[in-house]
């Protein structure tokens, strides 16, 4: 069965497609994980997450790594070659049982020519969101490396008939901080550009951040966009459990994947990205990913479905997406060209991104109800209301800013902790 | 006429008056910067003028930008678990560069993938040739008042 006919089918019947992230070094230690998150009544999907070294094209040192046996944060799988890993999944991918490889490269055409001689089913990524918040590859560059790499699905999917899904990564740029209407338009821009590249099997991301009524509006605002610019497509929302600083007690790491199980029912997005307790201290093992896996899907068949949103929020959200989407379109009739002037002009500009190609002018913070908003747009074509600009916290503090990155944290972790945690105090202190 | 302590003592306290110039870095492999963004905030609280050199920075980059910049000293921050393997490589490359051997060279973070065994890497890491090591399970403060207590290394610096 296809990735998206899983995710689909498991929709239909009333349930939530789980996925971990997992990534081991060795080939016995991989399939092991695979067959864990398989063997369990969960409607789970396979994840090999890869390591840092072939994220970055350096597959010596992961060979080399391989050779010592040093540890690696994930699946080499470049360095293992596409005969090992389709011996890998021999008899770890069934019908049931679909496998995404996920690797967070600008430049992935080894990872993808290897993944599609390997078998697997599906991928994730995008020229923007796996480019700009985690390197210094140009955006140009990373731009034709995944026309590239596209166009290899695109001609798999010519020669054999099987499609292979592609998730666009647009849905958390930097994880946190940046505000609904840019991850979303990041995501539909990826999607468009997939498909004007052949892929049409696809996914559009978005991570939760740090407000359930502006997160529900926001993946309104992306379902809602993706029927309008990307039809003719087969498409799903994918959502992330938060991808920013995490709780550190196992009472609020859990507890925020419920909330993220929650509003994965509220808002229609059919596959969930989990996270696990050790997120804050350590790569999981696969015990605490089944664990999450479980969790979240209990969670998902008790919560609301489609839930009342706050209308004002998904008007603000869907005004400044759009306005972004078409600035972006409006800049040059090739996708590719405009997109990479859209950041070159600053109209796309992901807030504390150091990457040299992103305008880093733009500024984002919480504000005092709660929601993600804008401080500064910089360039982008965006108005702020004058009741924000009233709320402005002071930027150049380390620790005011350190408490806003570490605001889920410290929500979440509150009522397990007999104290606040000493970072608390000084920002509270300090703000 | 001052002795040599006094002398000493008044180099330091001009040395502590300059802004000191911080290079800032990740490792090769990492690509995280939130650490970074933070990072710098918190070295210019500090009053230093900081050269943050983003995301997977290769060992010729952050070598280059330190020939470059001449800073007072550099940090390397990471946390994606590959410090032991790529900061122990970047400071064998600084310590074999002439011109850089004696720089202060700091490195924090999570130092491997390891959870609480990563303070192994300390010792490790300080034996490769880095000045300082802060592993992530320790307070900020202690680095903080390493950078304050940091004092003049080079013997062509402008202070002699």
């Amino acid at each position: 069965m296809s990735f998206s006919k899983f995710v689909f089918e498991t929709h239909h019947s009333g349930r939530l497609t789980v996925q971990p992230r997992m990534g081991l070094s060795s080939v016995d230690e991989m399939r092991q994980g695979l067959l864990a998150v398989r063997d369990n009544a969960l409607a789970s999907i396979g994840t090999v997450t890869l390591d840092s070294y072939t994220r970055v094209g350096d597959h010596e040192t992961a060979r080399a790594a391989l050779q010592l046996g040093s540890p690696l944060n994930g699946f080499p799988l470049v360095a293992h070659g596409a005969d090992v890993a389709r011996s890998m999944l021999d008899g770890v991918q069934v019908q049931h049982f679909p496998v995404q490889v996920r690797h967070g490269s600008a430049l992935p055409q080894d990872i993808f020519a290897t993944l599609i001689a390997a078998g697997f089913d599906a991928t994730e990524g995008g020229p923007v969101s796996y480019c700009l918040p985690y390197g210094r590859v140009p955006l140009d560059r990373s731009i034709t490396a995944w026309r590239e790499c596209c166009q290899m699905l695109a001609e798999h999917e010519a020669k054999t008939g099987k499609a292979i899904h592609l998730e666009s990564f647009g849905g958390c740029m930097l994880g946190q901080l940046c505000p609904p209407s840019l991850l979303i338009a990041i995501s539909i821009l990826e999607g468009l550009f997939f498909m004007h590249h052949g892929v049409r099997d696809l996914s559009l991301s978005y991570a939760q951040q740090v407000s359930f009524r502006q997160d529900l509006a926001a993946i309104k605002v992306l379902r809602g966009l993706a029927e309008r610019f990307l039809h003719g497509s087969r498409s799903h929302v994918v959502l992330y459990t938060y991808m920013g600083v995490f709780p550190r007690t196992v009472g609020g790491a859990s507890d925020l994947l419920a909330q993220s199980a929650r509003l994965a029912a509220a808002s229609g997005a059919m596959r969930l990205i989990v996270k696990t307790p050790a997120e804050a201290h350590r790569i999981p093992t696969v015990q605490e990913n089944i664990a999450s896996l479980e969790h979240a899907s209990e969670i998902y068949e008790t919560s609301p479905r489609d839930l009342a949103v706050d209308q004002a929020l998904v008007d603000e959200i869907g005004e400044e997406a759009l306005s972004l989407i078409e600035a972006v379109l409006n800049l040059d009739a090739d996708l590719d060209k405009a997109i990479a002037k859209a950041f070159a002009s600053g109209l796309l500009d992901v807030p504390y991104c150091l990457h040299d190609d992103n305008a880093n002018a733009s500024r984002a913070f919480i504000d005092q109800r709660g929601l993600l908003r804008w401080q500064s747009p910089g360039r982008m074509p965006i108005r702020i209301g004058k009741r924000q600009e009233e709320q402005m916290i002071d930027m150049v503090d380390p620790f005011a800013f350190l408490g806003m990155l570490k605001s889920i944290e410290r929500r979440y972790d509150a009522p397990y902790l007999a104290a606040p945690n000493p970072i608390f105090v000084t920002a509270r202190a300090e703000a | 006429m001052l002795n040599l302590i006094e002398k000493e003592e008044i180099k330091l306290q001009e040395y502590n008056k300059k802004q000191k110039k911080v290079v800032l870095s990740s490792i090769s492999s990492d690509s995280h910067t939130w650490n970074l963004i933070f990072m710098q905030l918190y070295l210019e609280k500090l009053g230093c003028e900081v050269i943050n050199l983003g995301a997977c920075c290769e060992d010729e980059r952050v070598m280059a930008a330190i020939h470059h910049h001449e800073p007072d000293f550099v940090v390397i921050s990471s946390v994606n678990g590959h410090a032991h393997i790529d900061g122990a490589r970047l400071i064998q490359k600084i310590r074999t560069d002439e011109m850089l051997k004696d720089i202060p060279v700091i490195i924090g973070g999570k130092l491997g993938v390891s959870g609480k065994n990563n303070k192994q890497y300390v010792n490790y890491l300080a034996d490769a040739g880095f000045d300082a090591v802060f592993d992530d399970s320790g307070d900020i403060l202690s680095f903080e008042n390493y950078i304050k207590n940091l004092i003049p290394y080079s013997s062509h610096s402008d202070l002699n």
